[in-house]
């Protein structure tokens, strides 16, 4: 036989994902240190400097609690209402493929729609919530609604997803188990106790680690929906790096910024590759 | 039992459908209208709104330009994506697992903490305000994604497969292309319809590196819908009502590759 150099196949996946992949995401541990606008090629080494403002700034620390905040409460929603779903959908019945299909749309449309389709919803003047609800309330406008109009729209669209992978996970799972639990006379509640729940946390753990993950990068859903407003009130880490990076043009404390998601991010993911790890033993 | 069940489908049924259902009748209600509850429903559906967004504003070059730009980061995620794909799940590649991770790790980058090195690159080399940008871009943050998913439908074709291709004297590309490929024909499907999802919704990077009609993609499209002083809700629902039945339509045709795409990773491994 020939011999197989399977370098040259990844060759072009390796190039590809150095360059417009890792060296940014290196990159911009340099510009960190930097002080440089976007577009004038002048940029200053200051050393750690965007750092150190970055401890002191009460808006980096508002967007921080906000953000913790988003991720906790729609990811545990999500988990908690997709294990619902995923276990009323997991059993055949007569249209069951045409409901997948329905709950893959909140999903699958882009983001952006879907938040101009909730700032709709929740207007205050003319929403169709407020009339449902024959309420008078400004949901995006007023601090203590907002954040949470964006966590049910999160919740509305992640919780398809999260069911999906559940669904999944309750289909691996043997069907003589819950044979041997019904000859042995276990209810609906002990059979879910005892045999789907503990074999289910794997899965749920992989699940709830990737959503944290995604929900703590959010930054579409937010911009459109309130663009951080009221009074910083929804406003992420993601949207203040956006806004100091491309509004306040200032590229390096930006960075800085971006480098805080970054780590997070990169903390949340070694864990995530440890379960995933475990859940493949 | 069963009818707490049934009521329950109904229930999530209706609640992934209504808000859709509203942006449906939104778009279709006359102007007038739209600042008036009730009535729930408009007293006669109006075409004005789609009629408005195809003249009024460049939204067909938008339109275009995410076409163009999600079809061919599909086609380079795909081409590049199952070439790595192949070696890792059928050559001897040395620690293929840490590759692996180390790709699962790229897919978890934050978007916010790659776009400013990004845009001082894309605008270095001229390319700020095109499709080129983005479709550097887009195939390559949709490769782990492609490379996970295509290794894991590699590995479910027999080995024994391959090495008989290798045995009857193709080399391993040609083993690779004419054997492993068409027999994968499913997974690709399914890779193609998550990249290809992945790079017509994507928002901060088209956000960033656009700046004009000429190169703007849906997403951005939508989010900055023109509007002076009063926002025009009835056009930004028929927009985007255009811009989700591509979706619709791939939701319901290909639910099945959809929904495997979606789990292969997280459950299999």
């Amino acid at each position: 036989m020939t011999r197989e150099h399977p370098g040259l196949f990844l060759a072009p996946a390796a190039v590809t994902l150095g360059a417009v992949a890792l060296f940014p995401a290196l990159a911009v541990l340099w510009l960190s240190l930097e002080e440089r606008s976007p577009l004038l090629a002048a940029a200053r080494f200051v050393g750690f400097d965007n750092y150190t403002r970055l401890i002191a700034d009460a808006r980096f620390w508002n967007a921080l609690a906000n953000t913790v905040y988003f991720s906790a409460v729609s990811v545990a929603l999500e988990v908690l209402l997709g294990l619902l779903v995923a276990l009323l959908l997991a059993r055949a019945f007569r249209g069951r493929a045409l409901l997948y299909s329905i709950i893959l749309l909140p999903w699958a449309i882009p983001t952006v729609v879907s938040a101009r389709l909730w700032e709709w919803l929740y207007n205050a003047d003319y929403g169709v919530l407020n009339y449902l609800l024959g309420t008078h309330v400004n949901w995006l406008g007023s601090p203590g609604w907002a954040l949470h109009a964006a966590i049910l729209m999160d919740v509305w669209k992640a919780t398809p997803f999260v069911a999906l992978l559940l669904i999944a996970g309750l289909q691996t799972i043997p069907r003589e188990l819950y044979q041997a639990a019904a000859l042995d006379g276990a209810g609906a509640w002990t059979t879910f106790r005892r045999i789907t729940l503990p074999l289910l946390v794997p899965l749920l753990l992989v699940v709830l680690v990737f959503r944290t993950i995604d929900a703590f990068r959010v930054f579409d859903a937010i911009y459109v929906l309130t663009g951080g407003g009221p009074a910083n009130s929804t406003e992420t880490v993601s949207i203040y790096a956006y806004k100091v990076l491309f509004q306040a043009l200032e590229f390096g404390y930006g960075s800085a910024v971006a480098v805080s998601v970054l780590a997070v991010v990169a903390l949340l993911t070694a864990v995530y590759a440890r379960l995933l790890r475990g859940s493949m033993t | 039992m069963k009818l707490v069940r049934g009521m329950g489908l109904i229930l999530v049924a209706v609640w992934s459908l209504a808000p859709f259902a509203w942006l449906l009748i939104t778009s279709v209600k006359p102007t007038p209208e739209l600042t008036q509850l009730p009535p729930l429903l408009p007293s006669a559906a109006t075409g004005a709104h789609y009629l408005a967004v195809f003249t009024g504003h460049p939204f067909l070059r938008i339109i275009a330009n995410s076409a163009v730009v999600a079809a061919a980061s599909t086609l380079l995620a795909l081409a590049i994506g199952a070439t790595a794909a192949f070696a890792l799940a059928r050559l001897r590649v040395r620690h293929a697992p840490l590759i692996l991770a180390a790709i699962l790790a790229v897919s978890m980058f934050p978007p916010i903490a790659t776009v400013s090195p990004l845009f001082l690159a894309i605008n270095a080399v001229g390319l700020r305000d095109t499709l080129m940008a983005l479709i550097v871009t887009y195939t390559t943050f949709a490769l782990p994604l492609a490379i996970w998913l295509l290794t894991n439908f590699f590995r479910q074709v027999p080995v024994e497969i391959y090495l008989a291709a290798r045995v009857d004297g193709c080399s391993a590309f040609q083993a690779f292309t004419r054997v492993i490929l068409p027999l994968s024909a499913p997974g690709l499907i399914a890779a193609a319809l998550l990249v290809f999802i992945f790079c017509w919704n994507e928002f901060l990077y088209a956000l960033s590196f656009t700046s004009s009609p000429a190169a703007r993609t849906i997403p951005v499209g939508i989010a900055l819908f023109p509007g002076l002083h009063v926002v025009p809700w009835g056009e930004i629902a028929a927009a985007s009502i255009v811009v989700t039945l591509p979706l619709v339509v791939l939701a319901f045709a290909f639910q099945r590759r959809i929904i495997e795409g979606l789990t292969a990773g997280a459950v299999k491994g």
